[in-house]
């Protein structure tokens, strides 16, 4: 069943890029349009056939290299299920979205659609891989498909941003590499080795080698996902991408920074999580203050909207380092809603640049006027963004908040300014571009076309449903983070008054 | 210490506090959803239905508002059928949030506290849109105007009726973002879309409270439902209790424009006159004192933070009248009113189980009078081409005898004339703050004496002396569907206080807030409502001295003493809000934006131009990506065996 939500995007990614049909622009987007939409019911269908029990499903497991250990391992379990979902749910949004985007770049228009399904398929691999060298192998190989579409189609200065992407995350992957062997090294030692997680994560370590080994995977998560002070190479490649493309970058990609602390560094290396965790809740701290601070100046809004993903890997990497069911259960909810509404926002202001041709915060003005659908459903997703209560985001910020409480006050009272940075860079954005009165050039700007508003009410629709409703998510997540706890070592602390009545001896007369 | 005073205090005065353990909803309280239900109705209709509800839009926003004031009514009579003790109504939608231990419902409360705050949010909030559907008569986005109106009565029902802090969370929020739309409803105007984000951004540093509130409850107590809350909350540590009742308190400030947090309210007048009266006059800006009488169980138990709540009351009431008494434009005056009211109100929920049924009592009343003036204030404007400089009314009684009249009661009532309805709740609160603390009461004696300056300061500005507005101007008295709304408000704030009477509000809210034994004062009631009354008549005396007997210049003179030009100028709270907070958090961010510009990229590309030059790598890529990979990958290879051997030596 994985397997074959892999190869569908992965053939009718070769399909739409190489098959005649290239030639004709609108047949090829089509043609990529139904391919993710097919990859969307076999989702669905996945998800419909899960057991909310828990535990890793749809196993599959071939071995492919013994010698090393190595195998076609794939599964499902609660936090690989949430991250399949967004992904099948977002690429045809990003494909219908991204209609005309791919006409006007280095190569053809199937080449464009090609690429998109290319690495939606190597990301499901990664969401779904059970063997850490095949989930490495798919980790590197989505910076193929993601180079070349920035590289391809992107903005003027596109071809320093590819760069510098691909040798930020490659050199976080080699790192990785490293490790990787040093696992397989490890793995020989103790036996028959074996890149299984259920074998790794069972493996014996020396404190030592332990904490070298998560320092590697970590280092490749925190550039992925990404974390200050690793996180520069983020707003060029949004800036300089196509919005489409930025939507797979950040809403998806960046997501196997966060998903690779949970899954590999908790999994494979509990305590030498808990060991690093000062210094990584310092990080996220630094990256949730600073990404929001650094948002608020930015004229180019590509690159706000980069920025202000910094700010929110912080508060997600917080939610998995705090070590308790509130703050992973919205880590991981996090990672969703994140996802949704970064993506809305993104695909809105695209829509937005594309008709005046600039990115630029100052050359706008007044746009309300002129298209006020268009203004909505910005104020909408930038709403989310900035995770109003009754949105998606608010219920996953808010467990991650409370769970950082929970483990020591001073983690949430440092990160909370955090919201009402995120206040001024949405709202600041929204009042200089759709506000005021009409700036010259703007009257160009007409409202959203039914291709855009279709690509757009999903979202929209998902972060107000799961704003009110997020239990169906909730409960096949809880089961994960219980495990993942229960696997770590660590309990929830149960609440003050339950623990402690005693501390109030003093009053208890009068409590009678 | 603290835990000393508790006791002291308790043994004192011995109280119990209610705990909330609601009875489940049947028969018409089982519609409690219902009342939400019709105006999120409304509101998705209106805003998602588009240019095709244009014609019938503003009038269904209108009926739905008056469904959900028939059911509070049903309801209300319900309750008031029932023993006292079966006054609590719980109804579970569906679970919410669920994390570990941690279990939120979509649960709703309806007790007497919340049925008042029903009746006052749907009974207001129907005139006002009745008032609405004539004042925006022209506007060419009027539907959308009463979608946003029935998405705030939507949501300050969300916030009284939530069972839950997270569910009260999600209607303060609520509340919030249809405040922002509202203020910023002409948002061609600039300085409309500024002070609407200014309130939006003020209001949520009043959320760090509720954020950071609902964490250290739910760590201190597991649970963050009213009923689990209340139940539990003797056995938490004074610590807990003392930081909870502040943070809910700094959330409060946020909401109800208190100090510190005042600053966005004035601004705020930017939005159309009706959303002055209802949002940040009525109900929204009240919420505050809903919060904190909501969390009487909490409060109690925290004589810290109650102290807390009765300074920030203290300087709030002074600090919003004095900034009454010297500005021109009528909406201002009255914004600055409704600060120091609520101060008011928030220094009696400070008094403990003594002040929470007067703080809401003076809820009620404001509410009436003060939705009353401002739509009068919005009536004056709608007959003078939107003008609201007071210095260019006068003599508007002659032209606008309903306005006039209706007002007056409005004005009457709020300088706390006998036996108008702000007479008997603002006397109880200065009343009651004198028995527990002289200051407290002395600060609350003087703020009503300003409040009559500024008053009458008003009325003789607006409608005697002079006419002082230009020839082309020609004041006319508004359309009915105004005016009814005024008259029915106006009653209202004449006959408000009958809620008083044998003492009903007192003991109707008991099952919420406990009971209290009256603390009596060495002086009678009696001896004691007449020093009132003296010192709001020295208010009114100095106002007619200083406005009534002189002719008022159409500019504002400027060789004014300091203190008027403070005054002015809100006493410099932007000024010090943009010293303290803004300018150095723009400077960092300039820093850091430079910063981010060249420390920390600058070190990673300076590695990649030390290996060959970036250009040069670049180029590179390009040309051959797969071998360049290719070659990187050797180069990684290198690297770990080189560290294999490290590792193994």
């Amino acid at each position: 069943m994985l397997t074959a939500l892999l190869l569908v995007p992965l053939v009718g990614g070769l399909v739409v890029a190489f098959a005649p049909t290239r030639r004709n622009p609108l047949l090829t987007k089509q043609l990529a349009l139904v391919v993710s939409l097919a990859v969307l019911v076999l989702a669905v269908v996945i998800a419909v056939g899960y057991d909310p029990g828990g535990g890793m499903q749809y196993v599959e497991e071939i071995s492919w290299i013994s010698a090393f250990g190595t195998h076609y391992a794939l599964g499902v379990d609660g936090l690989g299920l949430a991250l399949v979902l967004l992904t099948a749910v977002l690429t045809p949004i990003v494909i219908l979205a991204a209609w005309n985007d791919g006409d006007e770049g280095r190569w053809g228009t199937g080449t464009y659609f090609g690429f998109l399904l290319g690495l939606e398929a190597l990301s499901l691999g990664v969401f779904a891989a059970t063997d850490v060298f095949l989930f490495y192998v798919l980790f590197e190989a989505t910076l193929i498909p993601t180079y070349f579409l920035i590289g391809g189609w992107g903005g003027p200065d596109r071809a320093r941003a590819a760069a510098k992407l691909l040798i930020y995350n490659l050199l976080g992957g080699l790192v990785m590499l490293v490790a990787v062997i040093g696992l397989y090294v490890e793995s020989a030692k103790a036996g028959t080795p074996s890149y299984l997680l259920s074998d790794l994560s069972n493996l014996d370590l020396s404190t030592g080698v332990e904490r070298w080994l998560f320092v590697g995977f970590f280092i490749a998560f925190a550039i992925k996902a990404p974390m200050f002070p690793v996180h520069t190479w983020l707003p060029d490649a949004t800036q300089q991408g196509t919005p489409g493309v930025s939507v797979m970058l950040v809403s998806i990609l960046d997501k196997i920074g966060t998903f690779g602390m949970l899954r590999y560094c908790l999994g494979i290396f509990p305590d030498a999580s808990q060991w690093a965790t000062p210094v990584v809740i310092v990080l996220a701290l630094i990256s949730i203050l600073y990404g929001a601070l650094v948002a608020i100046g930015q004229d180019d809004m590509m690159r706000l909207i980069g920025l202000t993903s910094v700010s929110h890997f912080g508060f997600i990497v917080i939610g998995i380092f705090v070590f308790n069911s509130q703050g992973q259960s919205g880590s991981t909810l996090y990672m969703v809603n994140h996802g949704i509404s970064t993506a809305a926002l993104f695909l809105v202001a695209g829509f937005l640049v594309k008709r005046r041709r600039s990115q630029l915060i100052s050359d706008y003005g007044g746009v309300e006027k002129v298209a006020p659908v268009l203004a909505g459903f910005l104020l909408l997703s930038g709403l989310s963004v900035l995770s109003l209560p009754g949105m998606a985001t608010f219920v996953s910020e808010l467990l991650v908040l409370v769970g950082a409480w929970v483990e020591h006050p001073w983690i949430a009272i440092v990160a909370v300014p955090g919201i009402v940075l995120a206040a001024v860079y949405v709202l600041r954005m929204y009042q200089r571009t759709m506000t005021g009165p009409v700036a010259p050039g703007v009257e160009v700007v007409t409202d959203l076309r039914p291709r855009e508003v279709v690509a757009a009410v999903p979202l929209i629709v998902l972060l107000v449903v799961l704003g009110f409703y997020p239990k169906p998510l909730l409960d096949v997540i809880d089961p994960y983070v219980q495990d993942t706890l229960s696997h770590v070592g660590k309990a929830d602390p149960a609440p003050a008054v339950g623990s402690a009545p005693e501390s109030r001896a003093d009053s208890a007369g009068s409590d009678q | 210490m603290t835990a000393a005073l508790t006791s002291a205090l308790t043994s004192v005065v011995p109280t119990e506090v209610p705990v909330v353990d609601p009875s489940s909803a049947d028969g018409v309280l089982g519609l409690l959803w219902l009342v939400i239900a019709l105006p999120v109705l409304g509101a998705l209709v209106l805003l998602v239905g588009g240019r095709r509800t244009n014609a019938w839009g503003p009038g269904l926003a209108t009926g739905l508002v008056f469904g959900s004031f028939g059911l509070g009514v049903a309801m209300f009579v319900e309750i008031l059928s029932r023993s006292e003790d079966d006054r609590q109504v719980g109804q579970h939608l569906w679970t919410w949030i669920s994390a570990g231990q941690w279990q939120v419902g979509a649960d709703l409360l309806y007790d007497p506290l919340s049925a008042l705050f029903v009746l006052l949010i749907t009974g207001v909030g129907g005139l006002i849109h009745v008032y609405s559907l004539g004042y925006m008569e022209h506007d060419a986005r009027k539907r959308r105007f009463f979608g946003y109106l029935n998405l705030f009565v939507a949501a300050m029902l969300v916030l009284v009726l939530a069972a839950d802090y997270v569910g009260t969370f999600l209607g303060w929020e609520g509340v919030g973002l249809a405040s922002y739309l509202l203020i910023g409803f002409w948002q061609h105007k600039p300085s409309a879309a500024a002070a609407a984000k200014k309130a939006f951004v003020i209001n949520r540093v009043g959320d760090f409270g509720m954020a950071l509130g609902v964490g250290l409850i739910f760590a201190t107590f597991g649970t963050t439902s009213f009923a689990g809350v209340s139940e539990a909350a003797g056995r938490a540590s004074d610590g807990a209790l003392i930081a909870i009742g502040f943070l809910l308190l700094l959330a409060a400030c946020g909401k109800s424009a208190q100090f510190p947090l005042q600053a966005w309210l004035l601004d705020a007048m930017e939005g159309p006159t009706p959303v002055s009266a209802l949002i940040h006059a009525a109900t929204m800006v009240t919420a505050g004192v809903y919060l904190i009488v909501r969390s009487n169980f909490i409060f109690e138990l925290a004589p810290a933070a109650r102290t807390g709540v009765i300074v920030i009351g203290c300087i709030t009431l002074l600090y919003g009248a004095v900034i009454g008494c010297a500005k021109d434009d009528i909406k201002k005056v009255l914004a600055g009113s409704t600060m120091s009211q609520i101060g008011y109100m928030v220094l009696a929920s400070g008094l403990g189980v003594a002040g929470y049924a007067f703080a809401i009592f003076h809820l009620l009343t404001h509410g009436f009078f003060k939705a009353n003036m401002f739509l009068g204030a919005g009536s004056t404007m709608h007959g003078t081409d939107d003008d609201v400089d007071m210095r260019h009314y006068g003599l508007l009684r002659k032209a606008m005898p309903v306005t006039f009249l209706t007002f007056a009661m409005g004005y009457l009532a709020i300088i706390g004339f006998p036996g108008f309805s702000g007479f008997w709740s603002k006397d109880k609160i200065i009343e009651t703050a004198f028995a527990q603390n002289p200051v407290a009461g002395a600060c609350a004696l003087v703020g009503a004496g300003v409040t009559g300056f500024y008053m009458t300061r008003l009325m003789l500005m607006t409608f005697f002396g002079k006419e002082r507005w230009e020839p082309d101007v020609h004041p006319h008295e508004s359309p009915r569907t105004m005016t009814v709304p005024l008259v029915v408000l106006a009653a209202l704030s004449v006959l408000g206080g009958v809620l008083l009477l044998g003492d009903w509000i007192v003991d109707f809210l008991a099952p919420v807030v406990g009971e209290h034994e009256e603390e009596h004062l060495a002086i009678s009631p009696l001896a004691f409502s007449a020093i009132a009354v003296v010192v709001v008549a020295v208010g009114v005396v100095v106002a007619w001295l200083t406005v009534g007997r002189r002719d008022v210049p159409r500019e504002a003179p400027q060789d004014v003493s300091f203190v008027t030009r403070a005054a002015r100028n809100e006493l410099y709270g932007n000024e010090v809000n943009d010293a303290l907070v803004v300018t150095p958090t723009m400077r960092t961010i300039t820093a850091l934006d430079a910063a981010d510009g060249r420390a920390v990229d600058g070190a990673a590309e300076g590695v990649a131009r030390s290996v060959g030059g970036l250009s040069a790598v670049s180029r590179r890529l390009q040309n051959g990506y797969v071998r360049s990979y290719a070659v990187a990958l050797l180069a990684g290879a290198a690297l770990v065996v080189a560290a294999l051997l490290v590792v193994n030596l």
